[in-house]
């Protein structure tokens, strides 16, 4: 393993990324953001939604920010490097087996969604306080749960952006990522879908719901949530599943 | 110094071939017997054994779809064989992947350029793939920003860049870390006369210091002025070897005279075989004859005479100087740019 090489690409990455930091901190956080304020401030303010649903909101958009980010972070400039610009050749030709530059946009994901993850808490809370009760009794937990979700995302980066022809970005977004979030209970706990049994069995395919019911067991225990070794299990599953199909369309993609 | 082998590669694609291979390809298409669905195959490669000594400039000719490109792909670890070896220096292409790499700079067909860097970021970068420290990489930066006359546009991003700048920074970047061998698809195409003059230059330059370089190009003239030795290609097959010297002077006669007759007849066909410096005369179908022979325009006015008192039509002709496109021409009857 070249670790030099391995490095200076996550030291372009990094730049890249803060090349586009504003460009990068406005796609990712404005449309949450505003999410967080009409239905955190505006709907509970008003008296729609009970005080709570503050507290209950927040890990879920913490999940579509990571999410997001991650998936955006990785799948995006793959789907446009492989088949309209052909930037990532130079990174093929590097002094490293192929797959290291495959795990490498996986960690560099991994980073920016962290980094989404944790400026989206202070930014929510500033948003909807007073009111969030937000209780993290075992801090080590949430950080291994909120690297799960990072690396989720960044996987799924891998797999989506391998797979995706440039032209169906829109149907990615509109056909995957959006029914994610949607049935993903990022807005509401997994426990509210009793009523409909099916559905709710349905959506533990869905790994976002592993995701935020990760995130509100470890930040707002005191909400019904999924149990946090199922929680993990399924994370760890779904990221195994997700790295190995990337790894694999990446080296279709690469070689020929 | 290293050198370049391959034994018999075979490349059949089975969709379309991706852009590692340069996106081309021309040689007939077959279809699968065995599955349900029948894919077509598209046979890039057709046994091509290759041996290039170590610091020889060596040039890949043939019209697109030759396989050059796929040949390039499959030396630099992009495209895998469908069977066959190649070799640079001692790695086994396939199997020694990363040794290869470090051995290799790589010029693609089209821009590949990194478009979320400046000019001078894609050589830093670059040099830090290669494990090139901070210092060695700024030098060797500075130098082939002034070298390729990049220097006053160095910390741009190369988004803005023409075509041209782009091809002089994707060479910049393949010599970035010195490698041994230097490949480069078609290095002159959409460059202005005069920055092809300082790319041969350049590349004659880093020959000198004892690199091996493989070239393709479909322009004669640039395999003429580079290099050593070629190779002619056409449907994924070696035509034709040798140093351009001795190519050319394979071909019958060396000039070639294209004519276009309304129809022309055996006894039209037996007289132009007859005059004085022709070696060969085909027939290309009803109306078309290529003439092989010493002189060129001088037998112009005798081909007239003679189709006159056939009392057939000359409606065309078209006189080549001896070139290798003339070679070309006489091995699969076809022009390079047909």
């Amino acid at each position: 393993m070249n670790w030099k090489c391995f490095l200076a690409m996550l030291a372009r990455d990094a730049q890249v990324a803060r090349r586009n930091f504003f460009a990068l901190l406005l796609q990712t956080f404005l449309q949450p953001l505003m999410f967080v304020f009409i239905f955190g401030r505006v709907m509970v303010g008003s008296g729609y939604m009970p005080p709570s649903y503050k507290s209950l909101l927040l890990p879920g958009i913490m999940a579509i920010c990571m999410v997001g980010t991650g998936i955006w972070a990785v799948a995006m400039p793959l789907i446009a490097e492989f088949q309209f610009t052909r930037e990532i050749e130079d990174r093929l030709l590097a002094p490293m087996e192929i797959s290291w530059l495959a795990v490498e946009k996986v960690v560099a994901g991994t980073l920016q969604s962290l980094a989404a993850g944790f400026m989206v808490i202070p930014a929510a809370w500033l948003l909807l306080r007073p009111g969030v009760d937000l209780n993290v009794p075992h801090p080590l937990l949430f950080a291994v749960v909120a690297v799960l979700v990072a690396l989720f995302s960044a996987t799924g980066g891998l797999a989506l952006g391998c797979s995706m022809q440039q032209t169906h970005i829109g149907l990615m977004f509109s056909l995957i990522v959006a029914p994610m979030i949607f049935f993903g209970c990022t807005y509401y706990p997994w426990s509210a879908l009793e009523k409909f049994p099916i559905l709710q069995r349905a959506v533990l395919v869905n790994p976002l719901v592993y995701a935020s019911e990760g995130l509100r067991g470890t930040m707002v225990p005191q909400f019904p949530h999924l149990p946090l070794l199922a929680v993990v299990v399924g994370l760890v599953f779904f990221n195994a599943l997700l790295l190995a199909t990337g790894l694999r369309s990446f080296h279709g993609k690469s070689v020929s | 110094m290293v050198g370049i082998r391959t034994r018999d590669l075979r490349k059949v694609y089975t969709s379309a071939p991706p852009f590692a291979a340069g996106g081309g390809f021309g040689a007939p298409t077959k279809f699968g017997k065995r599955s349900k669905q029948p894919k077509p195959e598209i046979v890039a490669l057709d046994g091509l054994t290759l041996e290039i000594s170590p610091g020889e400039v060596f040039g890949l000719l043939g019209p697109n779809g030759a396989g050059k490109s796929t040949t390039v792909g499959i030396l630099t670890t992009r495209v895998r064989p469908t069977a066959g070896q190649a070799w640079i220096g001692e790695h086994d292409v396939w199997k020694e992947q990363v040794s290869v790499k470090r051995l290799i700079g790589v010029v693609a067909q089209r821009p590949n350029l990194d478009f979320s860097l400046t000019a001078r970021e894609i050589l830093l970068f670059h040099g830090a793939y290669f494990g090139l420290d901070s210092q060695q990489r700024a030098k060797r930066a500075d130098d082939l920003l002034e070298r390729f006359k990049l220097r006053d546009r160095a910390d741009q991003m190369v988004r803005g860049f023409s075509g041209g700048m782009m091809q002089r920074l994707s060479i910049a970047r393949a010599m970035m870390h010195d490698p041994q061998v230097l490949f480069l698809d078609e290095p002159s195409a959409g460059l202005d006369p005069q920055t092809r003059l300082l790319l041969w230059e350049i590349i004659r330059e880093y020959n000198q210091g004892g690199k091996t370089i493989l070239l393709t190009t479909h322009n004669m003239e640039e395999a003429d002025a580079l290099c050593h030795r070629l190779v002619i290609i056409d449907h994924g097959r070696s035509i034709a070897l040798g140093t351009p010297g001795e190519l050319k002077s394979s071909v019958p006669g060396g000039f070639v005279l294209r004519l276009r007759f309304a129809q022309h007849s055996t006894a039209l066909l037996e007289g132009l075989r007859s005059l004085a410096g022709v070696r060969e005369v085909r027939v290309n179908d009803q109306s078309g004859a290529d003439l092989y022979a010493d002189r060129g325009g001088s037998l112009i006015r005798e081909i007239v005479t003679l189709a006159s008192a056939a009392s057939v039509d000359l409606n065309d002709v078209h006189i080549s100087e001896p070139s290798l496109e003339n070679l070309f021409l006489h091995h699969t009857g076809r022009s390079l740019r047909e």
